[in-house]
């Protein structure tokens, strides 16, 4: 017994260095925000601001060559429609590959199965040039049409929960003369609420985090997403790491909210998947 | 729809029913997945810079491409972060399962605030960690010179430093998300088998050894398969941090590519490498699945 409680000190102990370990970029993140900019420079530099400098978020926030304002508005244009049509149009194939019948069925959902695994790069360069003769060079259209059709992923969520519904759920409906679509909407949706919330996560994270994709499609700084504004900081503001740790700052206050209020659906979301968020 | 479903069997309706639900689902697969893989194979085969038409050349860019010092140096630095990363992320994710594997207070505390630097945008971590490694003010280099009267390092400057800073960040950013699998694991693991253990007087090194280590096996090998196939994908990193410098020293595999095709045009030469690591990625992941079905079995 003595023993079990010095290893669970052991473990405490361990556990809080961790911990530690974890908060400290953090924390070094967020002194340095609120620095002046010969404080970020001293020699030997100082943990927490002498003076907390809260200027520094106004000015990140409007410093950039648009507002942050406007980024989060212009990844809000991308992130809002790909997540809700992606629900609304896997949750409809996931209902189909889960309750109806219908010829290769089978081999269909395997087609679907089998793009999971395709790394990005290979799709990457056809896909951009198939955009940008169709004129969507510089819109959000590359960013949106990829996920809004459904995804795999949120295919294979939906009709995996779908599965496991009893049958004599829709019989009733069946036997009534109820349309499909109706025993989607009316029925089944509302019963995969769990379902949609873990989607909304982790498909409002995907578009969110991005980089890659507006990195390659979007030219025009009006239309830039958070990520792409922040990263351009590094840039623009060479050595304003005040600013650059404010811009990070705001960059990640949404995220981080999401994380707080939806964390048992990511974990969900993880357990089910095996997938990176 | 009224029309289509008319005068037609209750089977039938049913079908056409699915395949309207799919419909756009399905069209967008093969336009936006199966007819880009096709056709990066093909382009692979010509020579395009995109101002004139492509010509063919056949296997050529495969040829240069296997003499290409930088993308052969792309693909050492892989090999090189694949050989350093995995084994620094499986022990610490790994640990960190077992710290959180026994009944303490706030373990769901911890295990969330370990996990907060996953959900991080890469881009601000990348920014924070540039803030974090530089050379003249950065906090690290200060902490070493306190502790133990260091010489500063340019973590990131220097070439000799730069992938394995990269990879100590991406420990730090990845170890909660392999934790939450490890976890998933050491919880699945029966009772009964540690009571039977505990009866026969198992030492823990041997408990974790000979039981733990062998039941979670699956998890630590799909673990660092996930690791390699993102090695090659790595990208957003490189970009903010070094751009693949100094020298070549950071260049990865997707940076590369992602040079070839939007920085010099060359399309045909940057399908080719994306047809090499497709290969290398699925074959690599017929493995990863192996293992997942019998993870799935146990």
């Amino acid at each position: 017994m003595i023993k079990k409680k010095r290893s669970n000190f052991f473990a405490y102990v361990g556990v809080i260095i961790v911990a530690i370990l974890v908060i400290l970029p953090f924390a070094w993140m967020v002194v340095s925000a609120f620095k002046s900019q010969r404080e970020l420079f001293a020699f030997p530099p100082t943990f927490f601001p002498s003076e907390w400098k809260f200027e520094n978020f106004t000015e990140a926030a409007s410093r950039g060559s648009i507002s942050f304002v406007q980024m989060f508005f212009n990844t809000l244009k991308i992130a809002v429609p790909a997540t809700i049509f992606n629900i609304i149009f896997s949750s409809l194939a996931g209902y189909a590959f889960a309750r109806l019948k219908f010829p290769g069925r089978e081999k269909i959902f395997m087609g679907f199965l089998a793009a999971m695994m395709v790394p990005f790069v290979i799709t990457l360069i056809p896909r951009f040039l198939m955009f940008k003769d169709m004129g969507f060079y510089d819109t959000y259209v590359p960013l949106i049409v990829p996920v809004m059709f459904g995804t795999p992923f949120s295919i294979f969520l939906t009709r995996q929960f779908f599965m496991t519904l009893p049958k004599e759920l829709e019989e009733a409906a069946i036997v009534d003369g109820c349309s499909h679509v109706r025993i989607w909407a009316q029925i089944f949706l509302p019963l995969c609420k769990p379902i949609i919330a873990t989607l909304t996560v982790f498909q409002f994270q995907s578009s969110y985090n991005d980089f890659m994709g507006p990195v390659i499609y979007i030219a025009s700084d009006a239309k830039f997403t958070v990520q792409m504004g922040l990263s351009s900081f590094r840039n623009s503001f060479t050595s304003r790491y005040d600013l650059i740790m404010a811009g990070s700052i705001l960059a990640l206050i949404p995220v981080v909210i999401i994380f707080i209020i939806c964390q048992k659906y990511i974990v969900r979301g993880i357990a089910m998947s095996g997938v990176k968020g | 729809m009224k029309k289509l479903l008319g005068k037609r069997t209750l089977k039938q309706k049913e079908a056409i029913t699915a395949f309207l639900f799919i419909l756009l689902p399905l069209i967008s697969l093969i336009i936006l997945m199966y007819y880009p893989i096709i056709r990066s194979f093909l382009i692979s085969f010509f020579e395009w810079d995109l101002l004139r038409e492509p010509t063919f050349t056949g296997i050529q860019n495969y040829k240069t491409l296997f003499k290409d010092e930088v993308f052969l140096e792309a693909l050492g630095n892989t090999v090189h972060w694949v050989i350093m990363y995995v084994p620094m992320s499986v022990i610490t994710s790994f640990a960190l399962a077992m710290l959180l594997d026994r009944k303490l207070k706030f373990a769901g505390f911890f295990r969330t605030l370990y996990y907060l630097p996953v959900v991080c945008p890469i881009v601000v971590v990348s920014l924070l960690f540039v803030w974090i490694y530089n050379t003249d003010y950065g906090i690290l280099n200060f902490i070493l010179s306190k502790l133990f009267h260091m010489d500063p390092i340019g973590w990131i400057t220097d070439a000799k430093y730069s992938l394995f800073s990269i990879a100590i960040m991406s420990v730090w950013k990845w170890a909660g998300y392999n934790m939450l699998i490890f976890l998933a694991a050491l919880q699945g693991i029966d009772e009964s088998l540690y009571e039977a253990a505990a009866l026969d007087g198992v030492t823990p090194s041997q408990l974790l050894f000979k039981i733990k280590i062998p039941l979670v096996m699956p998890s630590i090998y799909f673990v660092m398969l996930t690791a390699v196939i993102d090695a090659f994908q790595m990208y957003t990193e490189i970009f903010i941090m070094t751009k693949g410098g100094p020298g070549y020293s950071t260049y990865t595999v997707s940076y590369y590519l992602w040079s070839n095709a939007f920085e010099y045009s060359k399309m045909g030469y940057a399908c080719a490498m994306a047809v090499v690591m497709f290969v290398i990625i699925m074959a690599v992941t017929l493995v990863q699945n192996k293992i997942m079905d019998k993870r799935i079995e146990v």
